[in-house]
């Protein structure tokens, strides 16, 4: 059990793969590299299979969402028990094309993930068994997750808009006032209506 | 042999004829809303495919609209049950992004909030568990020393479930003067209650025999579904992020890690990784969490329990991942800062989640009662899936 520093993975998988693994990414807090998508399946191949590296656990895949670069970052948190390392990689794609190789056959902890991902950010995994959307119903429209994503107003009629309970209360406050204002009309049952349409608050 | 094989073979290939059921989502042994669609031949289920979703709230979205502490009492809606670590996670995820160090009697009170939290997550577990399979009795019994944790954290933190009491950089309250005596008076009085949980249930000859050799899950296949915690640990597997890669406080106190032996007993059918394992590392894990509670207030230290952070809270561009155990097992928080007062992007990882991809696999040729008792013994909570 030797567990590598992220430097020492990433000079492992660029003297096997390359051109396909990006550099290191001034570490941040989290250091990361790119892996280049369409060598995807057989990196993570590598990753899980070589002796020294030993990734048994894919914990975590995810994405990030960055219109301004029209890209979508799809996350892998790989995780090894018998060395005790971690190792982070991104696999950048086009927003309106979104597509990359399922790592499903390598992981089978990749299945529900993914189709987390496809699910909330609309990336479709070549190779998945099962893509189906997994958090939302099958005939919602739009990727939530999206930075861009808007509601589309309600979902088979079930409006995503309440009335404010304050418009009431506001309505009736401006009623007491006009027949404060005006006692004789109040007093024959003739209180102006009042004034203006309803506030929208809070909408 | 399994008994659809043993169906197979007795009346040959596509003798039967399948039948679909809906279990759920308004199920009161599934733990919440979570819907099953049963592919079954009479009692035996060629698979159980379970749709979720249904608790869905978009937290993960929320994150990205408001400020860094606004979001934590959200994260204590992620896992009702063990809102603690929730909490912990991701105070522990925008504190490395911030560089802040928490000082020690904080760590000490996350400790012992998060291990109290345990028990009680673990008590509703096994007791649900019990009751799932038909035994009643257990479940008071685990929700009444529950409610005695629940008193202790209101003590605490000032709220009973939802307890938003970690704080970037901190707690939020430190420990009242009579709150330790308290808490170890409790502890003194559950250690009996644990053995009498196990005389009352784990010890039961008819609760054993229902649940040996059930469902089991192999080490391997644990790992490659991504299964963590006490699920994994059931399955053999000495591994838990206190003591792999020990956060907070926890380098400070002594504890042994359960794994699943087969404690059903061999003559029983008992295997590693079986239904019965992963009710009894539970109840081993309970009195381990004891023993840290008693540590971390014998040692407690002395000094602040909110680090100096600022008022406004903005991290540099970055990101960073923080890795809990938490009742659920390993719990992991993603947080993409781009230098402003929100969040880019916060993502939880969840041990449920990941749990329900593996029932599809394990469900076929087991009985549609036996799928209850698989359900619960993978301690699944519907809005730790759904977040």
């Amino acid at each position: 059990m030797t567990a590598l520093s992220f430097e020492q993975v990433h000079q492992k998988l660029s003297a096997r793969f390359g051109e396909a693994i990006g550099p290191v990414q001034p570490a941040k807090k989290d250091a990361f590299c790119t892996f280049a998508p369409p060598r995807l399946v057989e990196i993570c191949r590598f990753l899980k299979t070589e002796p020294d590296l030993w990734f048994d656990f894919l914990e975590d895949l995810t994405a990030t969402d960055h219109p301004k670069q029209n890209l979508i970052k799809v996350v892998y948190h790989f995780y090894s028990y018998r060395h005790r390392h971690i190792f982070v990689a991104k696999v950048e794609v086009n927003r309106q094309d979104a597509e990359v190789d399922s790592v499903e056959p390598v992981w089978k902890a990749a299945n529900w993930m993914e189709r987390e991902v496809f699910d909330l950010f609309g990336v479709r995994f070549k190779g998945h068994s099962d893509l189906r959307r997994v958090l939302l119903p099958d005939d919602w429209i739009g990727s939530p997750l999206r930075k861009d994503y808007s509601e589309s107003g309600g979902y088979r009629d079930i409006s995503n808009v309440r009335d404010n309970p304050l418009d009431l209360y506001l309505s009736m406050d401006r009623q007491l006032k006009a027949e404060q204002a005006t006692p004789e009309l109040a007093a024959e049952g003739k209180a102006p209506a009042a004034e203006g349409p309803p506030v929208k608050s809070g909408a | 042999m399994a008994l659809d094989q043993l169906v197979m073979t007795k009346f040959g290939e596509g003798a039967g004829e399948e039948m679909i059921l809906n279990m759920g989502p308004q199920h009161p042994s599934t733990h919440g809303v979570i819907n099953f669609v049963v592919h079954a031949d009479g009692e035996v289920m060629h698979k159980a495919v379970p749709q979720v979703g249904y608790l869905h709230r978009a937290i993960e979205k929320i994150g990205e609209i408001v400020t860094y502490p606004g979001f934590m009492p959200y994260t204590d809606r992620i896992d009702y049950l063990a809102a603690m670590f929730a909490n912990e996670g991701y105070a522990l995820a925008v504190e490395k992004l911030l560089g802040v160090e928490v000082p020690p009697p904080a760590q000490y009170l996350r400790a012992i909030s998060c291990e109290l939290n345990r028990i009680a997550s673990h008590l509703i577990s096994l007791g649900s568990m019990a009751m799932d399979i038909g035994a009643v009795t257990p479940f008071p019994y685990a929700l009444r020393e529950r409610e005695s944790i629940n008193d202790l954290l209101e003590a605490l933190c000032g709220a009973r479930l939802t307890y938003n009491y970690h704080r970037i950089g901190g707690v939020a309250f430190g420990m009242a003067d009579d709150w330790a005596p308290l808490c170890r008076k409790w502890l003194d009085h559950f250690d009996r209650i644990l053995d009498e949980w196990d005389r009352l249930i784990s010890f039961n000859e008819i609760f054993i025999e229902r649940l040996a050799g059930l469902a089991v899950i192999p080490l391997e296949m644990g790992i490659d579904y991504g299964l963590v915690g006490p699920n994994l640990r059931a399955s053999g597997f000495e591994y838990d992020l206190r003591k792999a890669h020990p956060y907070g406080a926890y380098p400070d106190f002594n504890f042994k890690v359960p794994i699943g032996k087969a404690y059903a007993g061999a003559h029983r059918g008992g295997q590693v990784g079986d239904t019965f394992d992963r009710f009894y590392v539970r109840v081993l894990e309970c009195r381990e969490s004891v023993s840290i509670v008693r540590q971390a207030l014998d040692k407690f230290p002395a000094g602040e329990f909110m680090a100096k952070v600022p008022r406004k809270i903005k991290p540099e561009a970055g990101e960073a991942q923080s890795r809990i155990e938490s009742a659920r097992g390993e719990m992991a928080y993603y947080v993409v800062s781009d230098g402003g007062e929100r969040a880019y992007r916060v993502r939880a990882r969840t041990g449920s989640f990941l749990a329900m991809g593996i029932i599809e696999e394990l469900s076929k040729g087991l009985m549609i009662a036996d799928l209850v008792a698989l359900i619960a013994s993978l301690d699944v909570v519907a809005p730790e899936i759904d977040r």
